[in-house]
């Protein structure tokens, strides 16, 4: 019993973390910065930072995940850092010669109160960035929101630095910011928009960044990303569909002030009914008929669930994690007949909570949300504890209370260092909702036959 | 030929060209993608596994979070370590400062987990808004009645070796805190070794037979008692010196205790680990019974170790890690493998460790220090590796270019200290250089001068 330190009985903790449901604003940086083409991140603090986000990323993609940093020292953290930054953007472009360096900042150099937008004309000004190089940037301090903030802060500055509304005409193209999704989702996003007949913009889009094919080239920079000249052209789109109200939204905004780009904010295409509302939204802003194709895919799903009801109805099931996930989730969950009992994320965020009140307040079940301060791992495993659930849907930190409690779980979300899958198969979409009720069911079926009497063991189900 | 920033290029030797005059323990350049970490990880390595202390991150909550439970420091009791605790600082708590939240925090955990002993980690931040840590510490300590102790691991405050430092000044504030008495003198503790996939286990089994008492593990299985009572083992055995070496010499000064460097992987040093202890107590049965030990011990895993040799003889391997004193033991290992190291380097060696490794090392072989995926790239693609040794940070860049990999950091699944720890290593080793999966992959071929 890795968790028999656990005590049953709720309280109301001061201060203290146990078992976070979250990590700081930076490592959601570097992941954004790593959908755009040719773009090293760079972290503005102490080694360690960087050190822990690249293992951290490597460990759940199992892809190498390039990153600098300015190696903070007591001088740079006295005198200030930047000195360290233009020495890095020096060697940065000498050394790796990306074509933009992407800069977040962490708790140490916020504190300190590094200037970056200033310490970048400086290196301009001391020629330090080659011809045609770029420079973009955002802050990150690690005590403010969380990982997804992070995220969203980077994608924003997306769009702060190199959207334009250049030509004044608009081009027959639709803007997508996905959110924090995997790479495989990230492709069947634009997979679907391709079938769709829709041109877009994807960014960030870390396909075919973090789940390169095997070549027997290790390129630094893949070829994947979102590039530069396509992020430009942002400003003359259509309109801009975010998914995700937390990491997509702020960007969207942002897009819509600064060039006049009309912008929808939708769930993350999860389950049925958020993929259907990203279709349907496509086809408006279009003008588009839905390809049969397409059609076909919902139908699929739908049959699934049809199919397989029986096994998911009244199921009570705990899920932790980020918060545009979740609540795309929830809904999933609930129209599979499910019961989204126990809800965790570390993300603060009055609106979450709203949003969650929005997809499951008309069920007949009581459920459990907390979100922010106190809201980790250890309370949801207290939670358990008093009333059990049959499923948990969560990242890897979960696997100590599946263990403990003899719960199925299900890996989702960020990080998932124990298994794979997760880069290489979309959970969004028609298929990607096909490919999460396939794992759902598998985990309660197999359970079943774990634990049914010899005499009822079915071997037909 | 590979790209090495100027700045960089007396941090690479290569053994047979030129003088050497290798710099190192140098600060990493600004805007490498370093493969080093910082000091909060080196003390938060070296003390986390100490499995029935609580260990408290005071700072935002990525280095809680970063470093929860992910090196597999196994312990054979309490589990407690296993957890992740933070203050979960914000930004009120960055401008009004933290101490009120470490207070708070210190106290809900000690009331609820009753600890043996606390560490309070401070980090980056914590050290910029002037958080009075030792303050909170002493007072939590006496109200308490538990040994509280501050670790000052400021991120910023160097690499991962000056965290070892930290976390060593911690560990000898607990020292002697406990009588002496009821200790044999033939007695030891293991110092430097994690119990990553049990390893302590092992080495424990042993010295026991041996007939020699482990007094404390350093710290890996650590508990709080056996580190109060640790200055009464008559001798200290020293592995991965560099994170624990401090601490040694402190016992050293203070209790006349000396220590012996030692490493566990392959054979040879692993025997050379029971011998030199035997020969230190200068007892004639204990050394026979290392003999013994070895002889049984080796002659059980070296048919299978032979076997695997046939397909591995003439094989190159790659090797970066964290500390020096490792790479020695796999270059022999690799020997007996019948492998050449082609490539060897660490983050935080010295000039000892690297002429030390020049010296054992064939002719052309790259010695490096504080590299970086670009100039390993680089290196392993010139010399035309069959397999590469490393950490989490190292596998993806040997899978990318085709080649096997071992992990010999915090993600091994197997023990690979100890005899039984050689012949997992072989295994691995075999293993992942004769999977088929090779055969689809087109590798970079070395380059010119080493074809002759």
């Amino acid at each position: 019993m890795l968790l028999r330190h656990t005590s049953s009985e709720v309280q109301q903790r001061g201060a203290l973390t146990i078992n976070p449901a979250k990590t700081c604003q930076p490592i959601g940086a570097m992941y954004a910065a790593l959908g755009i083409h040719g773009c090293m991140p760079h972290s503005h603090g102490s080694q360690g930072c960087c050190a822990y986000h690249r293992s951290a990323l490597t460990r759940h993609y199992k892809e190498p995940a390039m990153a600098t940093t300015s190696s903070f020292t007591e001088g740079a953290s006295v005198f200030g850092g930047q000195a360290n930054l233009v020495a890095a953007i020096n060697n940065i472009f000498t050394i790796y010669n990306p074509d933009i360096i992407a800069v977040h900042t962490t708790c140490l150099s916020e504190t300190i109160g590094d200037d970056i937008p200033q310490i970048i004309q400086r290196a301009e000004s001391d020629g330090k960035i080659p011809e045609g190089k770029l420079l973009i940037h955002c802050n990150t301090p690690s005590y403010v929101g969380s990982h997804v903030t992070g995220f969203a802060n980077m994608v924003k500055s997306m769009v702060t630095y190199f959207s334009e509304s250049g030509s004044g005409k608009k081009l027959n193209q639709v803007n997508i910011i996905p959110g924090w999704v995997e790479p495989a989702d990230m492709r069947e996003i634009k997979r679907l928009c391709g079938e769709m007949g829709v041109k877009t913009v994807i960014f960030p889009d870390t396909s075919g960044v973090l789940d390169v094919a095997m070549t027997g080239k290790a390129e630094h920079f893949p070829k994947g990303g979102v590039t530069v000249e396509a992020l430009k052209t942002t400003g003359d789109s259509k309109a801009t569909i975010a998914l995700g109200e937390v990491t997509s939204g702020p960007a969207a905004k942002a897009l819509d002030v600064k060039c006049n780009v009309p912008c929808e904010i939708l769930d993350l295409p999860i389950g049925l009914a958020a993929t259907d509302r990203f279709i349907d939204t496509l086809r408006k802003i279009l003008h588009i008929e839905v390809p049969e194709t397409v059609t076909e895919q919902r139908g699929r799903l739908l049959d699934m669930i049809m199919d397989t009801q029986q096994y998911t109805y009244k199921k009570r099931v705990a899920l932790w994690g980020d918060p545009d996930q979740l609540v795309a989730l929830a809904e999933f969950l609930v129209l599979l007949d499910m019961e989204p009992v126990y809800i965790v994320t570390g993300t603060p965020g009055k609106n979450f909570l709203k949003r969650i009140e929005k997809v499951i307040g008309n069920c007949a079940f009581k459920a459990e949300v907390k979100a922010g301060a106190g809201a980790d791992m250890y309370l949801m495993h207290q939670w358990i504890k008093n009333e059990k659930v049959d499923l948990l849907i969560g990242n890897t930190y979960g696997k100590y209370i599946s263990r403990d409690e003899d719960i199925p779980l299900v890996r989702f979300g960020f990080p998932i260092f124990d298994r794979v899958g997760h880069q290489y198969f979309p959970t969004v979409g028609y298929r990607g909702g096909m490919r999460l009720l396939e794992m759902i069911l598998n985990v309660l079926l197999d359970r079943q036959d774990r634990d049914c009497p010899e005499e009822s063991f079915e071997l037909v189900m | 030929m590979v790209r090495i920033l100027d700045e960089r290029r007396q941090q690479v030797y290569r053994k047979g060209q030129g003088s050497f005059n290798m710099t190192c323990e140098k600060k990493s350049l600004a805007g490498a993608v370093s493969q080093r970490a910082c000091v909060f990880c080196g003390s938060r390595v070296v003390l986390y596994p100490i499995a029935d202390a609580l260990h408290l991150v005071h700072g935002p909550i990525g280095c809680a979070a970063y470093t929860w439970d992910i090196r597999g420091a196994l312990s054979s009791g309490p589990q407690l370590h296993r957890l992740s605790f933070s203050t979960d600082l914000r930004e009120m708590d960055v401008i009004q400062g933290g101490e009120k939240k470490l207070y708070n925090s210190l106290v809900e955990l000690i009331d609820e987990y009753q600890p043996k002993a606390a560490f309070v980690y401070a980090t980056c931040i914590v050290g910029l808004i002037g958080d009075d840590v030792d303050a909170i510490c002493r007072k939590v300590s006496s109200e308490k009645n538990i040994t509280v102790l501050p670790v000052h691991s400021e991120g910023f405050c160097g690499s991962k070796k000056e965290g070892y430092r930290a976390a060593c000044d911690a560990l000898y504030k607990l020292v002697g805190t406990a009588p002496a008495d009821g200790v044999s003198r033939h007695s030891i503790n293991i110092m430097g070794d994690f119990n990553l996939a049990g390893e302590i286990w092992l080495i424990r089994e042993y010295y026991n037979r041996m007939g020699v008492e482990v007094v404390a593990n350093i710290t890996g299985d650590g508990r709080v008692a056996d580190i109060r009572r640790m200055h009464a083992a008559s001798l200290n055995v020293v592995q991965c010196s560099g994170s624990i070496i401090h601490l040694a010499r402190k016992l050293e000064e203070k209790y006349g205790r000396p220590y012996i460097r030692v490493s566990y992987f392959g054979i040879e040093d692993m025997a050379k680990a029971l011998y030199d202890v035997a020969e230190f107590f200068d007892d004639p049965v204990m050394m026979e019974k290392a003999e013994q030990i070895v002889r049984s011990e080796v002659a059980a895993i070296m048919p299978e170790i032979r076997r695997y040799r046939k397909d591995l003889v003439g094989r190159k391997a790659a090797v970066y890690v964290g500390g020096a004193f490792k790479a020695f033991s796999l270059v022999r290992a690799l020997r007996l493998l019948g492998m050449r190291t082609v490539l060897v380097g660490s983050q935080t060696g010295n000039q000892d460790d690297y002429r030390q490794l020049r010296d054992m090392c064939d002719a052309g072989t790259i010695i490096v220090d504080d590299s970086n995926p670009l100039e390993l790239c680089g290196f392993l693609k010139e010399k035309g590796c069959d397999i590469f040794i490393g950490g989490v940070k190292e596998r993806p860049i040997a899978y990318k270019l085709g080649l096997g990999f071992c992990d010999h950091n915090h993600e091994r699944k197997q023990a690979l200290a100890g005899f039984t720890g050689m012949l997992n290593f072989a295994r691995e080793v075999y293993a992942t250089v004769t999977s088929p999966v090779w055969q689809f992959v087109r590798r970079p071929q070395p380059a010119q001068e080493n074809k002759k």
